[in-house]
């Protein structure tokens, strides 16, 4: 039987103000974990009852703990954010179906807060591998991505950090392709991507987010349209995906 | 000690069961709790033909609970005979089916193909807000309430539960109609409406802006609903909303309700059937209750 556990907080650190790092130990979800999975972490606070999907920055088998990198958006990631270590969090996963890892030259574009699930997927990936990473101001994880042997470009809207503008922008200035894109992101950057990667002929793997109640695929609150014939249906974020086929979505 | 009770007819091994809509047809759910521990699996609603649902965002968190506008998205009743009843009936527990529709013929279309399959109760929902047309519109209005249960029970082959909406001003009434059209028993609440907008986008949550509301912040309005319902008719009532454990199922209970069913909660704990299952007969234990009737509707 699956069951919610009950974590360990290893460490809780500020990557920036709103970014925030989370370490904590549940070998049980760890042995099972997938780059590009996601976890549910309940806030438990009698009033934000809904646990908060989270994607898996890191696994670590070995020691059985996840690293969970989050932006705080609002009263449940904020209760999160000030976890301690030796706090115990009920979290629930691994959750969805993650990236299929393919052979071949790796392109990993990440946004925002899009960006943290690509570092285990980087970690995974063995061949050649370029990773596009987008911000609006500023930027966080380049560095852990550089030290995995990828050849990192950083883009942001305001030009704070790399280049100035968005990553599509960049892939066509800088004329990046590759056998695979794997991306994480806001919807309109996928988007984007998506078109990029059709017009270049590039296999595209998109991880999509929607609201979601109980992440297990019961509640069918986090629906995305995808094609199917001529026609669409709504598959379910957290069971379905949230790793689609980009060709698979109507943008 | 006695947890078995009886609904219009049918036995069930213990009065929890899943509220229509949160436990889908059990299957996600079987891999966090034995089905065959439940009263019942009341699945989620069925229409005639696949249903596609509302846009996202379909899921906004309040206070204490949540709103959802799902829109009843199902692949209709086909898939679930061909597919749900030989899951659902690899389990010992009680299939009760959530019946929708837009129009009185759909529900009648979806009964009718129901005649003669291997499910034990059958639960008209013509309370759900989520959808344009049947739905909340049916449930709200006496005569509706009369007119529908009346056209469905003429077809259905099995005992039928109506569920009602909390949504009008006495649910006295649409209770007395579904009995006065034939129902075998009653179930409520489905979910009150409500809206969140967020202040800092200027806009709705909800794609469909009004959804409906669950969770443990409702459960007093329930309460006093399934109370006020068990007064003025003498079906057996299924009381929900908000239940997340067994003290919240007892209460529904003692105001008269013969099942409870657990929604929300599900979402919050994936185990709180068989938590409340478990914390029923605890209850039971340490106050000496040979028998749920010894507390049913105790609350003059």
């Amino acid at each position: 039987m699956k069951s919610v556990v009950m974590a360990d907080v290893i460490s809780m650190d500020h990557i920036t103000d709103v970014i925030c790092d989370l370490k904590i130990s549940c070998p049980a979800i760890a042995k099972e974990a997938k780059a590009g999975q996601f976890v549910e972490v309940y806030p438990d606070n009698g009033v934000n009852l809904l646990s908060r999907p989270i994607s898996i920055c890191e696994i670590n088998k070995e020691e059985g703990s996840l690293r969970l990198v989050f932006q705080i958006v609002g009263k449940g990631t904020k209760l999160f954010s000030e976890l301690k270590a030796g706090d115990k969090i009920r979290v629930l996963g691994p959750c969805g179906n993650g990236y299929t890892l393919s052979e071949g030259k790796a392109l990993l574009v990440g946004g925002g807060i899009g960006v943290p699930p690509l570092l285990e997927t980087c970690k995974q990936l063995k061949g050649e591998k370029t990773v596009v990473l987008g911000f609006r101001s500023g930027s966080f994880l380049a560095d852990e991505f550089e030290k995995l042997g990828a050849k990192v470009y950083v883009t942001t809207d305001d030009g704070s950090v790399g280049f100035k503008g968005n990553v599509v922008d960049l892939l066509r200035s800088e004329n990046i392709t590759g056998d695979m894109i794997y991306s994480c992101g806001p919807k309109v950057m996928l988007k984007f991507l998506s078109m990029y990667a059709e017009e270049k002929g590039i296999k595209c793997q998109v991880s999509m987010e929607e609201r979601m109640a109980c992440g297990i695929g019961a509640c069918v609150g986090c629906v995305v349209q995808i094609r199917d014939g001529d026609s669409w249906t709504y598959k379910k974020v957290c069971k379905d995906g949230p790793v689609f086929d980009s060709k698979e979505v109507c943008w | 000690m006695n947890t078995k009770v009886n609904i219009c007819g049918v036995e069930l091994k213990n009065p929890v069961m899943t509220a229509s809509g949160t436990f889908g047809s059990g299957r996600e759910y079987s891999e966090f709790v034995d089905l065959n521990r439940l009263g019942a699996v009341v699945v989620k609603g069925v229409a005639d033909k696949p249903w596609k649902g509302n846009p996202a965002p379909r899921i906004a968190e309040v206070y204490g609970g949540m709103l959802n506008s799902v829109g009843l998205q199902n692949p209709g009743v086909d898939y679930f005979i061909e597919n749900d009843i030989p899951f659902l009936r690899q389990f010992d527990t009680k299939i009760i089916v959530n019946v929708c529709g837009h129009a009185i013929e759909e529900y009648v279309n979806v009964v009718k193909k129901l005649q003669g399959q291997d499910v034990d109760l059958l639960e008209l929902n013509i309370s759900c807000p989520n959808v344009s047309e049947g739905g909340m519109a049916f449930g709200t209005d006496p005569v509706m309430v009369e007119k529908v249960v009346n056209a469905v029970k003429r077809e259905a082959d099995k005992p039928l539960i109506v569920k009602l909406s909390p949504n009008v001003t006495d649910i006295t009434e649409t209770a007395k109609a579904a009995v006065a059209g034939g129902a075998d028993g009653l179930s409520l609440i489905n979910t009150l409406t409500g809206m969140k907008i967020d202040i800092y986008k200027r806009k709705a949550v909800l794609d469909r802006k009004i959804g409906g509301m669950s969770g443990p912040a409702v459960k007093p309005v329930a309460v006093r609903m399934v109370y006020q319902v068990c007064k003025a008719v003498d079906v057996p009532v299924i009381g929900m909303g908000g239940i997340s454990n067994a003290e919240d199922a007892i209460e529904f209970i003692m105001a008269g309700a013969t099942g409870v069913s657990i929604g929300t909660a599900n979402f919050i704990n994936p185990t709180a059937t068989v938590d409340t299952i478990e914390g029923i007969e605890e209850y039971m234990k340490k106050y000496n209750v040979s028998d749920l009737s010894e507390i049913r509707g105790i609350i003059d």
